[in-house]
């Protein structure tokens, strides 16, 4: 028997699920409505509206476009996060706060404000708005993530441990790649994977500097403003739910099983 | 009742007679922000020796082990290995290998390739390397762990294939930062008599840091004793027990009772015997009066606080040889007179202000 206390925190938890999920309930619903404009009540089911998503060229397009700016904001973000925190976890004078704190500063900033200042430096260099100004846009805050996540890692890993490497014989770059890096691994994979998602849904500073392009994100902000394709909207936004609902069910299970495997 | 024995041999050359030099620290400072860790430092150590850094907390011991691995740089000085100035190579160009306190295995690595790992360094071939290291993990009776992870093992375990790793390499110089600290008091036991096999069976000079003094006296053929930044004293165990320099070493090495005029005059606890207040002291012996203040039961031996006529006070430690029946021999308030050999009694060397003995 269920005493009071427990009903309530039940209540209590079932009303923060339904505040959290129904809209993307209704999302997901929408889907496979048969109508071109969302509206209650449903007139009928319908699957054509993936065909047609499938088959337009600026989603293909965005969606592509996206999915480059990510991998590769992502890719820099690891070497450059890394190399910062690794040289930030090497420094012991007072400098290190300094460097930590301005390192990390560019996601504490508005992200109106770092558009709005790439937006103007571009300009200043008369480069044109293009795929490398958005990868550049997105690597000052995917660049934090790494560098975040690698030096609270560095923290926590004993100093002797690359000086144990050292004095077995091995240099700087062996002790890089055998000791370094495989204790760095997971924590610069979690950063990888939290740079990756912050990149594909950035909107603010992919808005000042992206130009003509649509990334995925401005794509359906654009067709939300104009009223227009709104079915092939749901359809995105379940396909985003379903990528990237499945890797983090997916770690779920496996940090689990190690769990289980280690007792 | 001053009483001396001031004749005392040149312990260094003592020590140095006939031996290959193979560790020498000529002038070594170093200073962190302000703070001076060492003070211009000299020593020597000599091939195949077990040598010892002891002191307290902060007195630059391991300061100077990590000079001579190469962990830090001195600020000025010389740090020979084997006749050459290795101050500026960086440790992987060192012929030394280290034994950490917190061992440092690699966890992500299993024994065998946490032994091998300097093999490999050096380009050893795989197989060898391996084999070599499954050698080595057998002489610290490891030989059937070879494929675990160091997470798997015990304290005293990972000790051992820490020991095991360092040694592997066949170093010149091993160096060992308080690597029994962590392990319970019997496994520690244990371990000084492995090391000290280890050290025998091998040949390697070992440099051992450590603030146990019982251990420094149990290991070592020579010690040095540590404090803010200066060596106080370097010598055999016994030197250092029987004939300390100053009143830190005989503090720090062993209880003391300082006695004399400016308490210059060192008086070990255990060489003073207790008798009854009437009897005759023995043919060479200095005794007064004295009254029992305090009486522990150690078991192995009775630790006594006397109180002297002109209210000193000495610490006296007797062994428990005969029975006692079921009281102590004496308890607070017994007159007794306190007795020691004249020649027990020892004067500590004066000291300049440089720290070196006059």
């Amino acid at each position: 028997m269920h005493s009071r206390g427990e009903w309530l925190i039940w209540a209590a938890v079932a009303a923060i699920l339904a505040f959290l999920f129904i809209p993307v309930v209704i999302i997901v619903v929408y889907a496979f409505s048969a109508a071109p404009i969302p509206a209650w009540p449903l007139t009928g089911f319908a699957l054509h509206w993936f065909a047609d998503t499938w088959n337009d060229d600026e989603v293909r397009e965005a969606l592509i476009l996206s999915l480059k700016v990510a991998a590769l904001a992502t890719c820099m973000a690891v070497v450059l996060g890394t190399l910062a925190a690794m040289a930030v976890a090497r420094m012991r004078s007072v400098g290190k706060e300094v460097v930590s704190f301005v390192v990390v500063l560019p996601i504490a900033l508005p992200g109106i404000l770092t558009g709005m200042a790439l937006a103007s430096y571009f300009a200043f260099w008369g480069l044109n708005l293009s795929y490398w100004t958005i990868v550049a846009g997105h690597a000052t805050f995917c660049v934090v993530i790494v560098y975040n996540n690698v030096i609270a890692r560095l923290r926590r890993l004993p100093r002797s441990l690359a000086e144990a490497s050292a004095d077995l014989g091995a240099d700087a770059f062996l002790t890089f790649r055998r000791v370094m890096l495989p204790m760095m691994a997971s924590a610069i994979g979690a950063g990888a994977l939290l740079a990756f998602a912050l990149s594909f849904d950035e909107v603010i500073v992919t808005t000042f500097t992206a130009g003509a392009q649509n990334t995925l994100p401005l794509w359906i902000f654009g067709a939300i403003r104009l009223g227009q394709k709104l079915p092939e909207v749901n359809v995105v936004v379940f396909a985003i739910i379903l990528f990237t609902a499945v890797p983090v069910l997916l770690a779920q299970r496996l940090i689990g099983d190690s769990g289980r495997v280690a007792r | 009742m001053i009483l001396e024995q001031l004749a005392r041999e040149p312990v260094e050359q003592n020590a140095a007679a006939g031996r290959q030099l193979i560790v020498s620290l000529e002038g070594v400072s170093k200073a962190y922000g302000g703070a001076v860790a060492l003070a211009r430092l000299d020593l020597t150590i000599y091939a195949g020796e077990f040598f010892t850094l002891l002191g307290p907390s902060g007195s630059g011991k391991t300061t100077t082990l990590r000079l001579i691995a190469g962990f830090e740089r001195p600020d000025t000085g010389r740090i020979m290995l084997d006749g050459e100035d290795v101050a500026a190579l960086p440790p992987f160009a060192r012929a030394v290998n280290t034994v950490f306190q917190d061992y440092a295995l690699f966890p992500h690595l299993t024994l065998v390739e946490n032994v091998a790992y300097g093999l490999r360094a050096r380009k050893v071939p795989k197989n060898e390397a391996h084999e070599q290291a499954q050698a080595a993990l057998e002489k610290v009776r490891l030989g059937d762990f070879g494929a675990r992870k160091p997470a798997q093992l015990s304290g005293g375990q990972r000790q051992r294939v820490a020991l095991a790793r360092a040694m592997v390499n066949q170093p010149r110089v091993l160096l060992l930062d308080e690597p029994l600290g962590a392990l319970d008091l019997k496994l520690r036991h244990q371990m000084q008599t492995e090391l000290k096999r280890l050290q025998h069976e091998s040949g390697i000079t070992f440099i051992y840091v450590t603030h146990d003094q019982d251990e420094a006296l149990a290991m070592s053929d020579r010690i040095a004793v540590f404090s803010q930044g200066r060596i106080e004293q370097v010598g055999t165990p016994f030197d250092l027990y029987e004939r300390p320099n100053s009143a830190f070493v005989a503090d720090f090495v062993g209880s003391s009772n300082l006695i004399g005029p400016g308490h210059g005059i060192l008086l070990r606890p255990e060489k003073i015997l207790l008798l009854p207040p009437q009897a005759a002291p023995p043919e060479g012996y200095e005794a007064q009066p004295a009254q029992v203040r305090e009486a522990t039961y150690l078991g192995a031996v009775t630790r006594y606080q006397v109180v002297l006529a002109d209210g000193g006070v000495l610490a006296v430690m007797e062994a428990n040889t005969t029975p006692l029946g079921d009281r102590l021999r004496l308890t607070p308030g017994d007159k007794v007179l306190a007795a020691w050999p004249r020649s027990a009694a020892t004067r500590l060397a004066p000291i300049n202000n440089k720290g070196e003995v006059r």
